[in-house]
């Protein structure tokens, strides 16, 4: 392999070391701080999403570990090595773009080419690597053409292949499927998981679409102005957010305020006037007690009925206010004596089914092991 | 509705054109004059390339014409050089010291007087001899400098206009690859630019071709540029040798013009037939 | 990481911080030097100029700075050029006849070169490259030359006078070459294209669903191009207007071949302070109150042309 000559401050890490590690990186454009204080590890092999809004320095910290931007502090371990005083050109890392920013003046074999041309390794093997790359990405004879004599998925696999041609350590990809329309999105999607898999390399996402960092990543980070707010699996980020903001941020969830009333080790009670009831939470929250909490149910755990329920807990009634066809799953609004509204998912199951309509009273219930309580 | 709204800017622009255009057709018509009286048409022995071909035989039309055509493309190369320095500093790096006068020193050759430069040059020229004994007298080298430090102005708006559609990811790319950041200037950034970098070296070499009122100034005894020529002979009136020269200057620029337009409508038409096909094949 | 560690990363992180910084020293030096050594350098020595008197010599300017006795320098200004400048009748009018003379250059060039930039945005597709090339190619064309094409048409024996004869609308040839009138007419048509083109990017730039949506509510065509079209487009007129202006009040070559010895512009007085009468102080003086008049205008057209750039 002949990647760049790289600083060699200590040893690879052995395995099971962090692969990627981020220690209270910051970055500062004047006043304004773009990333603060973060702090990450990943592991080999990887794909690790950064999901975000727009500015809130998913792609600043990117540009970071890929030594565009220089740090106002903190440092960047890539496999044992501090990296972060290395020019990008002497970076075991490659990248990327969002627009693929693949050179229109040469054609996609020099596009693919060009890394390694750099690096001075010989013709015969730039010629063989070049062509088993476009090989991987299917785009064996397209090897002549320029980048606008492509369509979007294919100058997407060129990037893709240029990037890879160089057996980066590590992959950032800035919003890499970003320029694609829906269908061939979904298509893409998979692909890069394949080819991630095969060649082992670890990914780093930045994506503002969390259906992308869903289907993608093996752990998300959300971050929002500057800061990582959670880091975890996709179940954990869907089902156990830590915050008001990732609950609301990932998916649809009806968040309601509420106090704790009645605070056991293996279940609480919390009092929601919003939803005119208290709600039945089946384990304990680590929080002192009268403390304000939010809670958060998803709409496709509650469950929408005609008649009432038998449990006695998490119970509501109120009458449906709107409905909304998908095909898949039918959208509900409900609203409570007290006013407030919530939004039920609920699957469409039969083909032929009555389902509630306009303006009727229906029931709500909820399992008690559905309710996320969030104290910030 | 396009009533006559339209037909007043149709009037217009046959108007507009036509003073742009009749002054000049005029001037080529009476080139093929055989009349010494340049306006006065000799019918009995015109339309002759008389003039034409005494003008290949005057020696000191062709003299004035070698030296314009080499001080013209030396000014033009350093032109561009500097022009294309300046263009980065100014569009890439966009915070330094002294980058207001930097920005005020790059435009405003494009407009003060030529009188204002072409002195204040002058002045120079002559303050450096009487200390530092260089320039020793005037001609091709001082004409040179003084068209360089205008023409360079024009030069920087053309290539920095460009440099700021150049996307800047493309160079971050290159450089992630492993490209210094010389070498991404020389293998990225240079050949993407390397069109308005020919249109700043002809407008830079069209400026310096075309100089009278600065070329005045720094000029030396020995060195008569083909403007400075015409001008002495035009200020005695009009002649006939110099419609002419006047014909074959404009018609050298006209093809010139023409077919780097024609050019490049073609390519951006073709790129775009290209695109259209990708698009329509995937 | 130990303490020596930290260090030597510091270190390392400022070696590279470092190094590109000398090739970008050099880019910016490069062509700063060249400016500021033949370009803002000999401005000084104009100034230096204009606060001497004139002797007979090479150069033919009494020193400011000499070396006195005991080592002093002994600095001379004389405020008489610009003294002189003031009070001389000639000077004063010269100058006042150049801001007129340009001025007015400009409001016609305006005149015609809206309508012609509004038809060249307007037309459709082919015709617009064609009508924009034929404004930029008299831009390319020599200058001195096309002011020189006019001496052909305006002379006793000219064009336009054997048209007028012919037509019988005057008797005798009209003296047209060496007036006021020349002067205007040369100003107009050589800078003509320099008004058309920032109008031309202006008008073009305008988004013409604004015209629909005026239309849409009830607004007049005539109407909409005075509240909607001129005002969208005021960028491009300063612009085209101190690009004409600027340049034209210090022209000095239209002056010299289509003006008459009457014609008093300032270009062509700081000429002939120069050449004919080699009064270097003068002509000096001169060119920097004529730098100190435009200056205003030319920080004008720099705000105006930024604000183009991003808009």
């Amino acid at each position: 392999m002949t990647a760049a000559p790289a600083p060699r401050a200590t040893p690879a890490a052995p395995p099971g070391q962090p692969y990627v590690r981020i220690e209270g990186l910051t970055k500062r454009f004047g006043d304004f701080v773009a990333v603060r204080q973060v702090s990450l590890e990943i592991a080999r092999g990887e794909i690790f999403c950064l999901l975000g809004g727009s500015g809130c320095g998913k792609t600043t910290l990117l540009r970071m570990l890929a030594g565009f931007e220089a740090p106002t502090g903190g440092a960047v371990f890539i496999d044992g090595v501090d990296v972060t005083a290395v020019p990008p050109y002497e970076r075991p890392v490659n990248m990327m773009f969002q627009a693929y920013a693949l050179f229109p003046h040469m054609t996609v074999e020099q596009n693919v080419a060009f890394g390694l041309r750099q690096d001075g390794t010989a013709r015969a093997e730039i010629a063989t690597r070049v062509h088993e790359m476009l090989a991987l990405v299917q785009l064996e004879g397209y090897d002549k053409r320029k980048p606008h004599q492509l369509s979007g998925g294919q100058r997407q696999r060129v990037a893709l292949a240029r990037a890879l041609v160089k057996r980066p350590k590590l992959l950032l990809l800035d919003e890499p499927l970003g320029a694609l329309d829906k269908k061939l999105r979904e298509r893409t999607q998979f692909e890069l998981v394949n080819l991630q898999d095969r060649l082992g390399v670890t990914f780093i996402i930045v994506t503002h679409d969390q259906e992308e960092a869903m289907t993608l990543a093996t752990r998300i980070g959300v971050m929002r102005a500057g800061e990582i707010l959670q880091v975890g699996t996709p179940t954990d980020i869907y089902e156990f957010p830590n915050s008001r903001f990732v609950a609301d941020f990932i998916g649809s969830v009806n968040l309601t305020d509420g106090k704790l009333v009645e605070d056991e080790p293996d279940h609480v009670r919390i009092d929601c006037p919003q939803l005119g009831t208290t709600v039945f939470v089946d384990h304990g929250v680590s929080a002192p007690p009268d403390a304000q909490v939010s809670v958060a149910v998803r709409p496709e755990k509650i469950q929408l009925t005609r008649e009432r329920p038998p449990q006695v807990d998490n119970v509501l009634s109120g009458t449906v206010t709107g409905i909304a066809y998908l095909g898949d799953v039918t959208r509900y609004l409900v609203r409570l004596p007290t006013g407030f509204e919530l939004r039920i998912t609920a699957p469409n199951v039969f083909r032929r089914e009555e389902r509630p309509a306009h303006d009727e009273a229906v029931w709500l219930h909820w399992h008690p092991s559905a309710t996320v309580v969030v104290t910030r | 509705m396009p009533g006559r709204r339209s037909l007043f800017v149709l009037g217009m622009l046959a108007f507009g054109f036509a003073f742009l255009y009749v002054p000049i057709l005029a001037m080529i018509a009476y080139s093929f004059n055989a009349s010494r009286l340049v306006t006065v048409w000799d019918s009995a022995n015109s339309p002759t390339l008389g003039w034409y071909v005494e003008l290949l035989h005057n020696s000191q039309v062709l003299d004035a014409a070698r030296l314009s055509l080499r001080i013209a493309s030396v000014n033009a190369t350093g032109a561009v050089i500097l022009g294309t320095l300046a263009a980065f500093a100014l569009e890439r790096y966009r915070r330094f010291r002294g980058r207001a006068l930097f920005g005020l020193l790059t435009t405003a050759p494009m407009v003060l007087p030529e009188v204002i430069t072409g002195l204040s040059l002058l002045l120079l020229f002559v303050a450096l001899e009487q200390t530092i004994g260089w320039p020793s007298g005037r001609g091709a080298t001082t004409i040179t400098i003084a068209h360089m430090t205008f023409s360079m102005a024009y030069a920087i708006v053309v290539i920095q206009a460009r440099l700021a559609t150049v996307d800047r990811s493309l160079e971050d790319a290159a450089m992630d690859l492993g490209a210094r950041p010389w070498k991404v200037f020389l293998v990225i950034t240079l050949p993407l630019i390397a069109p308005a970098i020919a249109s700043a070296w002809v407008l830079a070499f069209i400026l310096s071709w075309d100089d009278i009122v600065i070329t005045s100034f720094v000029s030396g005894p020995g060195s008569t540029t083909l403007p400075q020529l015409v001008f002495s002979k035009v200020r005695l009136g009009v002649s006939p040798d110099i419609n002419a020269l006047a014909s074959i200057l404009v018609l050298i620029v006209t093809v010139v013009v023409v077919a780097a337009g024609t050019y490049m409508a073609r390519r951006d038409r073709r790129r775009l037939r290209e695109a259209q096909a990708a698009v329509a094949a995937s | 990481m130990n303490a020596a560690g930290a260090l030597a990363a510091r270190l390392q992180r400022r070696a590279v911080a470092a190094r590109p910084a000398l090739g970008r020293r050099l880019v910016i030096a490069l062509p700063y030097l060249w400016l500021a050594v033949f370009f803002l350098a000999p401005f000084l020595i104009v100034l230096k100029i204009a606060f001497s008197n004139v002797q007979l010599s090479m150069p033919p300017v009494e020193p400011v700075f000499s070396w006195a006795a005991d080592q002093v320098v002994q600095i001379r200004l004389h405020l008489s050029n610009f003294s002189f400048v003031f009070g001389d009748q000639l000077y004063v009018a010269a100058f006042l006849n150049s801001l007129q003379v340009a001025g007015v250059s400009t409001l016609l060039a305006l005149l015609i070169g809206y309508p012609m930039a509004y038809g060249i945005a307007r037309a459709p597709g082919t015709w617009r490259n064609i009508l924009f090339l034929l404004v930029v190619l008299p831009f390319f064309t020599s200058f001195l030359l096309r002011v020189y094409a006019w001496m052909g048409l305006l002379g006793r024996s000219g064009l336009v006078n054997g048209l007028l004869l012919k037509l019988g609308l005057v008797h005798e040839p009209l003296q047209l070459l060496q007036t006021d009138f020349a002067v205007y007419l040369g100003m107009v048509y050589s800078y003509l294209p320099f008004m058309v083109l920032p109008l031309y990017s202006a008008i073009e730039k305008l988004d013409l669903t604004l015209l629909e949506a005026a239309a849409d509510l009830g607004c007049r065509p005539t109407k909409a191009f005075f509240t909607i079209t001129l005002p969208l487009t005021r960028e491009g007129i300063f612009a085209g207007c101190l690009l004409v202006f600027i340049p034209a009040v210090g022209e000095y070559v239209i002056p010299a071949l289509l003006g008459g010895p009457d014609t008093l512009m300032i270009g062509r007085v700081v000429w002939d302070e120069f050449f004919a009468n080699r009064d270097w102080p003068v002509a000096s003086a001169l060119a920097i109150v004529l730098l100190a008049v435009l200056s205003g205008f030319v920080l004008l057209l720099q705000r105006v042309q930024a604000q183009e750039r991003e808009a």
